[in-house]
């Protein structure tokens, strides 16, 4: 499992957690490149259906970081988001999913440290963890026979 | 003397007063020229770790200012300079600059950082209060505008030894220029802006505080930079003398504030008081387990949401207010670690001796020597304590004529204070101005978009070396080898610079030769970066929203470099992903929306009035509502001011001046009942006794301002000689002949002010009483006077009243919120007792009469509120924008605060403010039209369930049923106000909204293809 290398989707909120991902660059904290980073205006634009597709195309694991609560550019987006997540996070543990696959953070764009710093742990825990198994879509066998 | 007016403004200094101003100007048809005497604008608030009351970020609010500023066409940055004289007057000013060389050619460097990576010589960090080293070639802090490096002529080896050069041989951009000399030029405007900021009091050689050879004694600005996270320790908290962790951490209040004995400094600095709140609130998060104490004289939490958090400190973090004014800090004897602080115990009043890991001391404002200097050579008038001279009445206009101030300079302040100055500043430097609007600003033509409906995507790659910043770990030949083999692409090609001009250009030209219709660029952050490309898109005939960016920098290259293989292939994975995206895009459009050229200004207070009358001396329309019968609010029953203006005889003048304007409809006796539409186009419906008008405006202005509170405690309304500060200002007013023959005077201050029920302060109270004192005193020398108070919160140079009534006799008596003074009547007349804080024993006083510095409550306008759906806080007081740095505007676009409705304030700060909301109004008139944004949410009517999630949710009430016509009762997004954020989309069960830019499809087609 050595060279294992998961695949991480990560969706970022473009005014706080992008800019900490911007920062932890110009600061050059280093991390691991196994994530796949998607812009989004605001951690509220997320809908549970695009983390659902993200294990469905056979994603490793899932992160979301938004502002921190109160720090919301569009006032409360981050709160909606917190509460769908809530609930789809024990969704996905019901249905086998590892809760170690499903990752949530609040940063700010002054904490590139941070931003790097949960960049190394999700990583690492989604390593462990290996291949996903559940809710990724096969390919139709076809029996050519 | 030509009598021309030149349509350009001087902006000198460029913290955040500065920037605030000059975007205000920019944006309303004047060219500024910001002279920064550092390598980079931000001041001290990009210093800044946190900000009070809310603990924002500071660099994460200011930023996207920063930019803006750097990037505006009509701003003219012109850094490590300083003005020297100034000749002309109002209309054309001629400015004499020096500026220092450089040493960098400005357009040649990328800022890649590779010169600093490699320069040999390390200098004293400023920015972090030389705490650390930096390199003698340097950009201030990351992120620094303009984001361009800099040598220290002082420390250059090359400059000063005529040796080294490394920075000139690793520099890919031949930048670097050796033989860049200091110049001397002048410069013309029409007005000036001083915005020059403070310099924090250095304890260094005041021996008392042991500051100069103990580490552990920090200043509280170098204890900012240790909490933050960009700071010298990455925002790990440690005493400096060991690194070790600290246990304990005090703060002593005061140092170079209010304080004449071991410096010159008779003012209060007004923001340290909560700076060091907010210090240890942080300092306590980061370890729960610290023990945090505050030494102080009068905790003095004046402002909005600021008394709040004092309460939170004490009560949520346990932070200890110890009220004493340390006099010496010593060193622990023999080397154990820690600083002893020897105090009273008040309760006690014993002498206790605690030991402390760090100390740190919360130093104040003062006015630099050179900014003095200067202030002499321009002939301008300062105050006692060595800020620039103002009139209460006109709060940003020095002395001279044309030559207006804001922020720290012109007073002690916070940033709400400062932003809210600056907007004013920016409007009285515009308006003497108004005939050189628009003359010397540049307006970009742009050519006419292509119609590209029903092309198939024709995808242009373009792949960023940055130097060797990118190409250095990521193979870009490979990811754009790659990048051919993807579906719709095109056109594939690598830049050494995408953002240089010269890349622009050809840019702009591949994309006409090759009909490209869809532009992806592998680079950078689209969040520094997005805008200039999408401006390339705009030269190249294409909607600017046919534009993705990859970020292969920040988050590949430079984060990645022990895994070159792997970060190629994550680039290969974004670009493909990049590509799904683009390929569904549509051209969005934004909608264009006419503004209205009338205004409507709320309340007719002083805060209105002058609001009205900032807009119409621009030339605009107002229709000023006041529901009493007569214009003047509050200030008519007020004496005189802080500075000792009589209220009186300036309100006339200017109920005079609004009444006489030819722009201004005064409607008394009125109020609203009916607002519809949004900004630019706002229906007014205004009921002035039984006649309805209908008023049509593009912005409004909230001044409803806020009444006195009617106490029910001390025996108000009871007793005809208890009395509250505005009844007693009245008596002032018609000269009452029994107050000289007051033999004894009491003053209880916080009435109904920082009580459970109301536990803001008030802000005003304490220097109001001050002037009661004071003036009662001049009636009557003799009088003996008494103030009852819980902290005296004389803030900022009204410090001086207070020393000036202490002086003249008046005895101040210190009491708790648990043993309030108790009021009784005998055949004597009034008595007060109250426990004297020295003696600890009840003292009673004999009163001929009692004042109550009674509380500023708010009317709580929830109808207002609903009607330009606006918010309102807990305590009833219009919440603005942002706390900081939109202290004057409302999240709602089009609308505006100031005056007491916003939170109690003093006279000159009312004016000052409604300049600044006027000012923001303006901005908006001035472009007569506005764009909104494209990427916003839309509706599928046919899908809507009308379930009402999305009105529901939406914080900018974008979203409402339409109520006739086809689809009547299904959702509809009204494109002016929607900012974007998508929570209604993503919340929609009936999948009916789509987020333009961000679509469904869009986003799903990115997560498929990110795993193939």
């Amino acid at each position: 499992m050595s060279d294992y290398e998961p695949k991480i989707i990560t969706f970022l909120c473009n005014w706080c957690s992008y800019g900490a991902a911007d920062l932890a660059g110009v600061s050059r904290f280093q991390y691991p490149p196994n994530m796949r980073v998607i812009r989004v205006p605001c951690s509220g634009r997320i809908s549970p259906k695009m983390l659902l597709h993200a294990f469905r195309s056979g994603a490793d694991g899932i992160w979301v970081s938004g502002c921190h609560p109160g720090d919301c550019h569009y006032i409360e987006g981050n709160y909606y988001a917190r509460r769908k997540f809530v609930l789809l996070k024990s969704f996905f543990e019901y249905n086998g999913i590892e809760p170690g696959r499903l990752h949530f953070s609040w940063i700010s764009s002054a904490e590139g440290v941070k931003f790097a710093q949960i960049a190394n742990d999700v990583i690492e825990e989604v390593k462990k963890l290996g291949h996903a198994r559940y809710f990724i879509k096969k390919s139709p066998e076809v029996n050519l026979a | 003397m030509s009598n021309t007016v030149i349509g350009s403004v001087m902006i000198v200094g460029g913290g955040i007063g500065g920037i605030q101003a000059a975007l205000d100007l920019a944006n309303s048809g004047y060219l500024v020229y910001m002279v920064e005497k550092t390598a980079s604008i931000g001041g001290v608030m990009s210093q800044l770790d946190k900000t009070f009351p809310t603990n924002d970020c500071s660099m994460c609010i200011m930023s996207p200012k920063l930019v803006e500023v750097g990037r505006h066409m009509n701003i003219k940055l012109i850094t490590l300079a300083e003005i020297k004289d100034v000749r002309g007057e109002k209309g054309n000013f001629e400015v004499d600059i020096f500026q220092k060389a450089r040493y960098i050619d400005m357009d040649k460097c990328i800022a890649c950082g590779a010169c600093t990576e490699k320069c040999p010589k390390k200098v004293d960090d400023v920015y972090n209060q030389k705490l650390i080293k930096r390199k003698a070639i340097y950009v201030p802090y990351p992120q620094a505008v303009p984001l361009k490096y800099a040598i220290d002529s002082e420390n250059c080896i090359k400059l000063t030894k005529g040796k080294c050069g490394t920075c000139e041989k690793t520099c890919p951009a031949k930048a670097i220029n050796y033989n860049d000399k200091d110049k001397n030029f002048s410069i013309n405007s029409g007005s000036i802006i001083l915005s020059p900021g403070f310099k924090t009091y250095d304890p260094s050689g005041k021996l008392t505080y042991s500051y100069d050879n103990n580490p552990d004694v920090v200043t509280s600005i170098e204890f900012e930079r240790l909490l933050s996270a960009s700071g010298p320790n990455k925002g790990h908290i440690v005493r400096l003398s060991d690194y070790a962790e600290p246990k304990k951490i005090a703060w002593l209040q005061c140092v170079g504030s209010r304080d004449i004995n071991t410096c010159d400094n008779g003012h209060c600095s007004s923001v340290c008081c909560m700076y060091a709140i907010k210090q240890a609130i942080i300092a306590k998060e980061h370890e729960p387990n610290l023990e945090c104490t505050i030494f102080y004289m009068d905790i003095r939490t004046h402002g909005k949401g600021f008394e709040n958090c004092y309460n939170q400190a004490k009560d949520k973090y346990g932070i200890k207010f110890i009220r004493s004014r340390v006099h010496s800090v010593f060193d622990q004897s023999g080397n154990k670690k820690g600083q002893v602080i020897n105090y009273v115990d008040e309760v006690t009043g014993k002498c206790v001796s605690d030991t402390y890991d760090i100390v740190v001391l919360s130093v104040g404002m003062e006015i630099s020597p050179d900014i003095k200097l200067l202030a002499q050579k321009l002939g301008i008038e300062l105050t006692h304590g060595s800020f620039c001279k103002t009139n209460s009445f006109d709060p940003v206009a020095t002395t001279r004529e044309g030559i207006y101030v804001c922020g720290a300079f012109q007073g002690p302040k916070d940033i709400p204070q400062s932003v809210i100055e600056a907007g004013a500043a920016a409007l009285c430097a515009g308006s003497i101005l108004a005939e050189g609007r628009n003359t010397l600003t540049e307006l970009k033509e742009m050519p006419v978009e292509r119609n590209i409906s029903g092309e198939r995507p024709r995808v242009g790659v373009f792949i960023c070396h940055c130097g060797i910043n990118i190409s250095s770990v990521i193979d870009v030949k490979d990811v754009g080898d790659y990048a051919k083999t993807l579906p719709y692409v095109e056109y594939v090609a690598d830049n050494l610079y995408s953002c240089s001009q010269d890349t622009q250009d050809n840019i702009t030209k591949v994309i006409q030769e090759k009909s490209l219709n869809r532009i992806i660029v592998a680079a950078c952050s689209p969040r520094t970066h997005e805008p200039l490309f999408q401006e390339t898109l705009l030269n190249a005939s294409l909607n600017k929203y046919m534009f993705e960016m990859v970020n292969i920098r920040n988050h590949g290259s430079w984060v990645h470099k022990d895994y070159p293989e792997k970060a190629t292939q994550k680039a290969k994975d974004l670009v493909r992903m990049a590509v799904e995206k683009v390929v569904l895009f549509e051209p969005l459009e934004e909608a264009k929306l006419e503004i209205d050229q009338n205004a409507l200004v709320i309340g007719g207070g002083i805060s209105g009035m002058t609001a009205a009358k900032a807009l119409a001396d621009q030339g605009y329309k107002v229709n000023l509502i006041e529901r009493e019968a007569i214009l003047g609010g509050n200030a008519n029953n007020l004496y005189i001011t802080a500075k000792g203006e009589v209220i009186k005889k300036e309100l006339d003048k200017l109920i005079n001046e609004v009444k006489s304007s030819k722009n201004i409809n005064v409607f008394t006796g009125a109020e609203l009942i009916k607002v519809e539409g949004f900004v630019g186009n706002f229906s007014t419906t205004i009921l002035q006794g039984d006649l309805e008008k209908n008023v049509k405006h593009g912005i409004a202005i909230i001044a409803t301002g806020a009444y006195e509170y009617k106490p029910e405690e001390y025996l108000y309304g009871k007793y005809p000689r208890v009395f509250t500060g505005i009844e007693l200002d009245k008596k002032f007013i018609s000269n009452d002949p029994f107050l000289k023959d007051v033999k004894t005077a009491v003053f209880i201050q916080c009435v109904g002010s920082r009580e459970p029920q109301r536990p803001y302060c008030s802000r005003i109270c304490c220097t109001h009483t001050m002037i009661s004192a004071l003036h009662l005193k001049e009636l009557n020398p003799d009088m003996n006077i008494f103030v009852l108070y819980r902290d005296i919160r004389t803030y900022g140079e009204k410090e001086y009243l207070y020393k000036e009534a202490r002086e003249k006799g008046v005895i101040f008596i210190r009491f708790s919120s648990d043993n309030k003074p108790k009021i009784t009547v005998n055949e004597y007349g009034l008595e007060i007792e109250v426990i004297d804080h020295i003696l600890q024993k009840p003292v009673k006083i004999k009163a001929d009469i009692l004042s109550l510095a009674s509380a500023i409550v708010p009317y709580r306008d929830e109808k207002l509120a609903q009607f330009f759906k606006v918010p309102l806080n807990d305590e009833g007081f219009f919440a603005e924008a942002h706390v900081k740095l939109a202290p004057s505007d409302f999240a709602v676009d089009g609308v505006f605060l100031c005056g007491l409705s916003h939170y109690p304030k003093p006279i000159d700060e009312s004016v000052a403010q409604s300049k600044a909301a006027a000012s923001s109004a303006t901005r908006l008139l001035a472009r007569k039209t506005i764009n909104t944004i494209g990427t916003v949410a839309q509706v599928n009517p046919v899908l809507c369930s009308s379930c009402g999630i999305c009105v529901s949710i939406c914080p900018y009430n974008a979203p409402s049923f339409k109520t006739s016509g086809h689809f009547a009762d299904k959702a509809e997004i009204n494109p002016v106000l929607c900012k974007g954020c998508g929570a209604c989309v993503a919340s929609c069960r009936s999948g009916a909204l789509t987020l333009k830019g961000f679509s469904e499809s869009q986003l799903m087609a990115m997560i498929s293809s990110t795993c193939l």
